[in-house]
């Protein structure tokens, strides 16, 4: 099948039928989904964690990855971070009528390696088509169901004082290679995204055992949403802007467009909370791994400044770094 | 750690013990100064770079700095927001404009937002992009000239390229501003209270150091033009320090590598083959003599303002809103009654809320100086 989507392939017809047998059920056959039934079946023993999230990137395809790539990984991730192991996903696509089928394909491929990738498999699925104009391209939904790690508990609430923040790689190139893209600015060849897979950090870290407090994915709002949301629940958050791991190029497009690269969304990015005493291993685990090669300590739980994040900048200068607020607006002069 | 990031943390290190010395020196010379010291930082730029670092923190309580006019966006009258809309009642005319613009509120309380969807606003990175939009476009393009000197040499050379590559639907509104006559209207106002200047560096980039010398001299102002990294700007204020405890008036150049005493020619060259000095209406100072730039009589066939009939500009204050008293500094962002309060970035009733350079934006995304 060639050509673009039309609304008749989402009306539940003979070409409906056409688009998923032909186009989609090949990147997902196996021999846990051997034909196209309503719901896809999986066996669990013990407690289990379930997440969904909505990707609507534009534009679909970015130096560094695609939505596909986004749809499989940010789901895998939100399961990983909460200690959990994935195991299955749904795929849902909203496509909008226009859209190359040709690109269909490439996103498909992208889903289908990216899970095999994280070692999770697609086991059912759904195709909605709008009309022109009244969507993205392409937006995909995914629900991913993971294993939970027994005896391990992440939480906020198990910070204390003197616990170390670690973030896990350099921060700001997703949000900036997708800008980039979208606006066509001339850094957009060389700004990658780091959409990445970040169960195996999260895997490895899960053997720090209780010393390991909490884990975050630092997507939209990037690693200051994060410390913000961390130290809403109680403790305050002192992070030192010399220790955050920013490519050069980030650090310069960051500069020339007037955004923070602290506040731009990443999703390959792991931060994660963990007692003092455990800083050095959790440091070499993350190390051990191509991901977390450039792994830093950031920062430090304390008990004064509840709910507020100080940031010593390269100068020496403290300010609080606050949730991020307001569109990625370029300035103008 | 890569090669790369160990290369960077080694200067953000050294960047701080370059930065030691600069500030004792500043603590000195306020303990000699022995009073509450008052440095405006003109630029908007400043203004960001200076919360951004955290610099308030490490600076002597005496020692204030106060955010000046030096947003564009923000010193552009509301009622050149209301003129911009009514363009887009002309069927079929496209509009041209940097991002922060689509945010501000006009005088009517409306802005260019909720016109995003309707495929005739176009958010520009750069002015080169004009006359391939053009190009591209069937019906009228206009641009929504704003800026300081630093942006008005871009935008005049794509003008005359267009000229020159025969565009024709290709139009000019312009609200642009100098930086000079306003510091000059600042020092006359009876509520400023400055005393000295943080020059800006792109600015002066290209205007060099001559047009500030009506600052020199008995009864004149100090002034350091003055880069955004945050040595620079230590830089800068060690400056007018050095001067104010010397009793001298005069016009340093604390940002040498980049800006030279004749500034760029070339770039004012190409300013004044399309634009010429004209007064101009500044949003919180009102009218002030030759700060702006308008079209020279043999471009006038570019004038949006002319081609599309819109009335002069004028200024209006939403109820409430203190931008025009903050633009002056005499009024601090945190103390406007409407500051986090009715205004915020993401609802903001005042420009200086709106734009990044603004100080009230400043402000409220990095919040003052952690104890």
């Amino acid at each position: 099948m060639s050509g673009r989507i039309t609304l008749e392939h989402g009306s539940g017809g003979a070409l409906a039928r056409e688009l998923t047998e032909q186009v989609i059920y090949p990147y997902f056959q196996s021999q846990d989904y051997p034909e196209l039934v309503d719901a896809g079946s999986f066996s669990l023993a013990g407690p289990a964690l379930l997440t969904t999230d909505s990707y609507v990137v534009d534009p679909p395809f970015f130096p560094g990855g695609d939505i596909g790539r986004l749809a499989v990984f940010g789901t895998c991730n939100d399961l990983a971070v909460c200690g959990a192991v994935p195991l299955v996903l749904t795929l849902a696509l909203v496509l909008e009528e226009g859209f190359p089928i040709a690109d269909l394909h490439r996103v498909l491929h992208s889903v289908r390696s990216a899970a095999d990738e994280a070692g999770v498999r697609v086991i059912t699925g759904d195709t909605k088509v709008v009309p022109a104009g009244k969507g993205g391209g392409i937006y995909i939904n995914t629900a991913g169901v993971g294993r939970a790690t027994p005896g391990l508990e992440l939480s906020p609430a198990r910070i204390r004082a003197g616990d170390r923040v670690l973030v896990s790689a350099p921060v700001g190139s997703h949000g900036l290679a997708v800008l980039a893209a979208r606006e066509s600015l001339a850094i957009g060849t060389t700004l990658l995204s780091d959409c990445a897979n970040l169960h195996p950090l999260c895997a490895g870290l899960a053997e720090l055992g209780p010393a390991l407090r909490c884990m975050r994915d630092a997507t939209r709002g990037g690693v200051a949403a994060v410390l913000n949301e961390l130290a809403s629940t109680g403790m305050g958050m002192e992070v030192l802007e010399d220790a955050f791991p920013i490519r050069p190029l980030v650090a310069a497009a960051a500069n020339l467009l007037g955004l923070n690269p602290l506040e731009i969304a990443n999703e390959g990015v792991l931060v994660a909370v963990v007692a003092a005493g455990a800083e050095a291993q959790a440091l070499r685990i993350l190390r051990g791994h191509p991901l977390g090669r450039e792994a830093r300590g950031v920062g430090t739980a304390v008990a004064d400044r509840r709910g507020k994040v100080v940031l010593e900048t390269t100068i020496g200068g403290r300010r609080y770094l606050d949730m991020p607020r307001g569109l990625l607006l370029p300035r103008i002069c | 750690m890569s090669p790369e990031a160990a290369r960077a943390n080694a200067a953000r290190a050294d960047a701080r013990r370059q930065a030691a010395p600069l500030l004792e020196e500043i603590r000195k010379l306020c303990d000699a100064l022995g009073r509450e010291v008052r440095l405006m930082e003109v630029c908007g730029t400043h203004t960001v770079s200076i919360r951004r670092a955290g610099l308030r923190s490490l600076l002597p309580a005496n020692l204030h700095l106060i955010s000046g006019p030096g947003c564009p966006v923000c010193v552009t009258p509301a009622g050149y927001i209301d003129a911009a809309l009514s363009l887009l009642d002309q069927p079929g005319l496209h509009l041209a404009t940097f991002g922060d613009m689509v945010k501000v509120p006009g005088a009517s309380g409306r802005s260019l937002v909720g016109r995003l969807g309707s495929g005739r606003l176009r958010i520009l990175y750069s002015p080169a992009e004009l006359p391939e939009l053009a190009r591209r476009t069937e019906g009228p393009v206009v641009f929504l000239g704003v800026g300081f000197e630093t942006t008005t040499p871009t935008v005049a050379a794509a003008f005359l390229q267009a000229a020159r590559s025969g565009i024709r639907n290709l139009f000019l509104y312009p609200a642009f501003k100098t930086v000079p006559p306003a510091l000059r209207a600042l020092l006359a106002s009876p509520a400023c209270a400055v005393d000295a200047f943080l020059l800006p560096g792109h600015v002066s980039a290209i205007l060099g150091l001559e047009p500030y010398r009506f600052l020199e001299g008995p009864g004149g102002t100090p002034g350091a033009v003055t880069g955004f990294e945050p040595l620079d700007l230590l830089a800068g204020i060690l400056s007018v320090l050095r001067q104010l405890a010397a009793g001298r008036r005069q016009v340093d150049n604390a940002y040498p590598r980049v800006v030279r005493p004749d500034g760029n020619p070339k770039a004012r060259q190409v300013m004044e083959e399309l634009l010429e000095p004209a007064d101009a209406l500044w949003r919180g100072l009102g009218e002030i003599p030759a700060s702006g730039m308008v079209l020279r009589q043999e471009y006038r066939f570019l004038d949006a303002e002319e081609r599309f009939g819109l009335p002069p500009l004028w200024n209006a204050e939403p109820p409430g809103c203190g931008c025009a008293r903050v633009l002056q500094g005499i009024l601090e962002p945190e103390r406007c009654p409407l500051f986090g309060r009715g205004c915020t970035p993401e609802a903001p009733v005042g420009p200086c809320m709106v734009s990044t350079e603004g100080s009230c934006a400043a402000a409220y995304r990095y919040g003052g100086a952690a104890p």
